[in-house]
């Protein structure tokens, strides 16, 4: 293989074809009051976490919903559980359950193979 | 798709294309990357359609490419412009032809800033005036070459010789038009068919028997830039503009891709290989990668010029295979000669098949 | 006994004519289709609580049978001259009509979708706007795609043809957010297995009950929504759809596929509408609508006295929001008068 001084690039867009919705689905499963979310970003204006360190409660579950869970794990246990996001959320969800199911859907999809996307047929 | 719907949105975008009488502003890459393509653009506007067109050999680039990458002030490529209508004036001509689509932005960019700022058109000709004596008047009608083919694109077909059809199968051949972004896309209405469904190629194409694919990329850019491409770290990101749209296309299995941009032409060709090299990634049905024309070399093909003379060995992805699937007639063995026959180098395969 | 002309038979000219002949007047109704009723033929279920759009129109032409007035339809209105204080109406086929006063409720018409050529409405079979749809719920078809298959994947997108310059018109069209969010939910009854998508840049849940419709929609129907504009449309291999947007409260370019879209499509001032406008020198807001002399105290005064306008020919408006707008226009006719 050649070298010729450059990587190409992969794409940053969400595909919804490479949609893996398994932690999603766990979630909302467990925690039914998630789907009310409107991403306000109430719960990240007050979070005590976040006015510090880069962290975006908002922006995390907003992911979710897209199934993008890289680096999901790091960035969830900065959160410190404090429960301030809930006294703020004006649909009234249990964010801080919302959390601790992200956590253990982490630990319990991390283990299993990741189911095949749905690719497209070529006639 | 319904082709309805296309039309009727073509029918809103139609522009005034000069009938004879043109000065021809050549491109000045695209004769080192596809050197039969201009020539055969002269050859068929003369000897096939008997038009009159100045080739003129006083011309230089229209610095496009720098102006683009900020090398080129604003001032100097507005003078530029200047000269080359200066020279158009002189010849005593008023029907600006261009062949690189860059230009062709670039030169519709300056008119439009010299109708909405006089005074840019005043410095203009004041730095023109002073630099080389030279005056100048605004052509009156400035179309991009393509646009002239595609005005006798049906005289074109009443010459031919081959149709843009297999002829084993008998089926009109799937053919992948690309058109350069600023022919259309700053622009929309000086773009036959507008930016959003372009008609310049389509309708070229389906004149001449084949079958126009639209594929979801079509309009997506195929990544040259200028100032990404100039810097070789950069071109990781313009390589993959140009994959996305392989990717994109790849299911309707295209016998070719035309374009009408230098630049666009040769990334289509050139960046299959190196997609092959670094990805081990062919397109293309045999897996030898989906030969790119430019439209005059297609026209020639059409109208029966000797592939060897419209340039198509000088191509990084073989046109043979689409050749084969015309039955177009051409001598293999004279590939790679030159002028009366002379013998040149033949590339040397890497290893990988485009 | 004074008389009045109502010029559009849809629910505001009924609603104002009924109401005026009740209070003791003259009036005739014109209208220039066969039948009259306006778009609220054309609905199934109305928003926010999914009643038959057929019991409106019930409601409206029993109080016809009650309140007897004069109807012309197959009569397209095209001129208003003021002549010695009274008003000469000419229709189209050189009919003429006196009158005391006149009160205009031509209504509007949706955006013509074609015009948004990068969203592929009439170039790409499966997609649709929310009037195809409403006719499709109306008449009970089945939803399936042009290719006969059931949907798994359908998006909503919001905001065509309003809020765009690109489109010419500028305005929010008011209700095309929660006719989105009523149509998810009756598409979601139709189609329980699959995934209904609302890509929206602001939803406009301003009327009573609209926001819990909202709610219940993310709640009880699992309609997703995305915050982000729809760039462009493009054909897929097989019959589906390919969109792009931003979702923008993530900062990323997002795609999918579809199946299925659906161009929310906003109001436009009605043909009839501007036609006669202009003949008659009426104001218009920059919007293209008919101007109030008033936004607050005379909504339903056009800007020559004795013209009154009410419905959607002034602005976009709901159906209870045009009843209302219709009511007050005929208290305002009755007032003109008994102040002459």
């Amino acid at each position: 293989m050649n070298e010729f001084g450059f990587d190409i690039h992969d794409t940053r867009t969400i595909d919804f074809e490479q949609f893996d919705g398994r932690l999603l689905e766990y979630v909302l499963k467990l925690e039914p009051s998630f789907r009310v979310c409107l991403s306000c970003g109430g719960c990240t204006a007050t979070c005590s976490a976040g006015n510090l360190i880069d962290f975006n409660i908002r922006k995390l579950n907003l992911l979710i919903r897209r199934g993008e869970t890289d680096g999901l794990e790091k960035e969830i246990n900065k959160c410190m559980l404090c429960g301030k996001c809930m006294l703020v959320c004006p649909r009234g969800i249990n964010i801080r359950n919302v959390i601790m199911l992200i956590k253990k859907g982490i630990v319990k999809y991390k283990t299993e193979a990741k189911p095949a996307i749905k690719q497209y047929h070529y006639a | 798709m319904k082709k309805e719907g296309k039309q009727n949105i073509w029918k809103d975008y139609q522009k005034e294309i000069a009938d004879n009488n043109y000065y021809f502003q050549r491109s000045c890459i695209r004769q080192n990357f596809f050197p039969g393509s201009e020539n055969a653009f002269l050859k068929i506007l003369t000897e096939e359609l008997g038009k009159n067109i100045y080739d003129d050999a006083r011309q230089t680039t229209c610095t496009g490419i720098g102006y683009h990458s900020d090398i080129i002030p604003f001032e100097t490529i507005q003078t530029v412009v200047a000269r080359h209508f200066a020279l158009m004036t002189e010849m005593g001509f008023q029907n600006f032809v261009i062949s690189c689509v860059t230009s062709f932005g670039i030169y519709s960019e300056v008119v439009e800033t010299w109708k909405e700022f006089p005074e840019e058109e005043e410095k203009a000709r004041n730095f023109l005036k002073k630099a080389t004596g030279r005056e100048f008047k605004i052509p009156e009608n400035m179309t991009h070459a393509s646009d002239i083919i595609y005005k006798f694109r049906d005289d074109i077909f009443s010459k031919r010789k081959y149709s843009l059809v297999n002829a084993k199968t008998g089926k009109p051949l799937k053919i992948v038009e690309h058109i350069g972004c600023h022919y259309a896309k700053i622009f929309p209405e000086k773009g036959v068919g507008g930016a959003e469904f372009p008609q310049v190629l389509s309708g070229m194409i389906e004149s001449w028997g084949g079958e126009v694919i639209d594929y979801p990329e079509r309009r997506h850019c195929c990544g040259f830039g200028f100032r990404h491409y100039l810097i070789m770290a950069d071109r990781g990101y313009s390589v993959a503009n140009s994959r996305k749209k392989f990717q994109s296309m790849e299911p309707y299995e295209p016998d070719a891709i035309i374009c009408n941009c230098p630049g666009c032409t040769m990334f289509m060709d050139k960046w299959q290989y190196v997609i092959a090299e670094m990805e081990n990634k062919t397109y293309g049905l045999n897996g030898t990668g989906v030969p790119v024309l430019t439209y005059e070399e297609l026209a020639g093909l059409v109208l029966g010029y000797d592939p060897w003379d419209l340039g198509l060995q000088m191509h990084q992805v073989s046109c043979d295979s689409f050749l084969d699937k015309m039955q177009i007639e051409y001598d293999p063995a004279l590939k790679y000669r030159g002028v009366n026959g002379k013998e040149l180098e033949t590339p040397v395969n890497s290893g990988c098949m485009c | 006994m004074k008389n009045i002309v109502t010029i559009g038979g849809g629910i505001a000219g009924i609603e104002v004519a009924s109401l005026l002949s009740g209070l003791g007047y003259e009036v005739t109704l014109m209208e220039k289709a066969p039948e009259l009723g306006g778009k609220i033929q054309n609905y199934n279920v109305l928003f926010p609580n999914f009643r038959h759009a057929s019991e409106i129109k019930e409601y409206l032409f029993n109080k016809c049978k009650n309140n007897g007035f004069d109807i012309h339809t197959n009569t397209e209105i095209v001129d208003i001259v003021k002549k010695n204080g009274k008003f000469l109406i000419r229709a189209k086929n050189n009919k003429t009509f006196r009158s005391d006063a006149v009160i205009i409720t031509t209504g509007f018409e949706f955006f013509d979708a074609r015009k948004k050529e990068e969203y592929g409405y009439k170039i790409y079979d499966n997609v649709i706007t929310s009037v195809d749809l409403e006719e499709k719920f109306k008449n009970a078809k089945k939803i399936l795609t042009a290719k006969g298959k059931i949907p798994e994947r359908i998006a909503f997108i919001h905001c065509v043809g309003s809020r765009d310059e690109k489109s010419g018109n500028h305005y929010c069209s008011k209700v095309c957010c929660i006719t989105g969010v009523k149509q998810a939910i009756e598409l979601r009854e139709m189609l329980p297995d699959s995934e209904i998508f609302c890509f929206y840049i602001d939803l406009r849940m301003y009327a009573q009950s609209y926001e819990e419709l909202y709610r219940s929609a993310q709640e009880n129907y699992s309609i997703q929504f995305i915050r982000g504009r729809l760039s462009e449309v493009s054909g897929n291999f097989d019959e589906s759809l390919l969109i792009k947007a931003e979702d923008t409260l993530s900062g990323r370019p997002l795609k999918m596929n579809v199946d299925l879209l659906v161009l929310l499509v906003g109001m436009e001032p009605g043909s009839g509408t501007t036609s006669l406008g202009k003949s008659c020198k009426l104001n218009f807001d920059s919007s293209g609508f008919l101007k109030a002399k008033d936004v607050h105290t005379k909504r339903n005064f056009s800007s020559k006295e004795g013209i009154f306008i009410a419905g959607t020919c002034s602005c976009p408006m709901s159906v209870n929001d045009t009843l209302e707008n219709a009511r007050s226009a005929a208290i305002e006719i009755h007032n003109y008068f008994k102040n002459k």
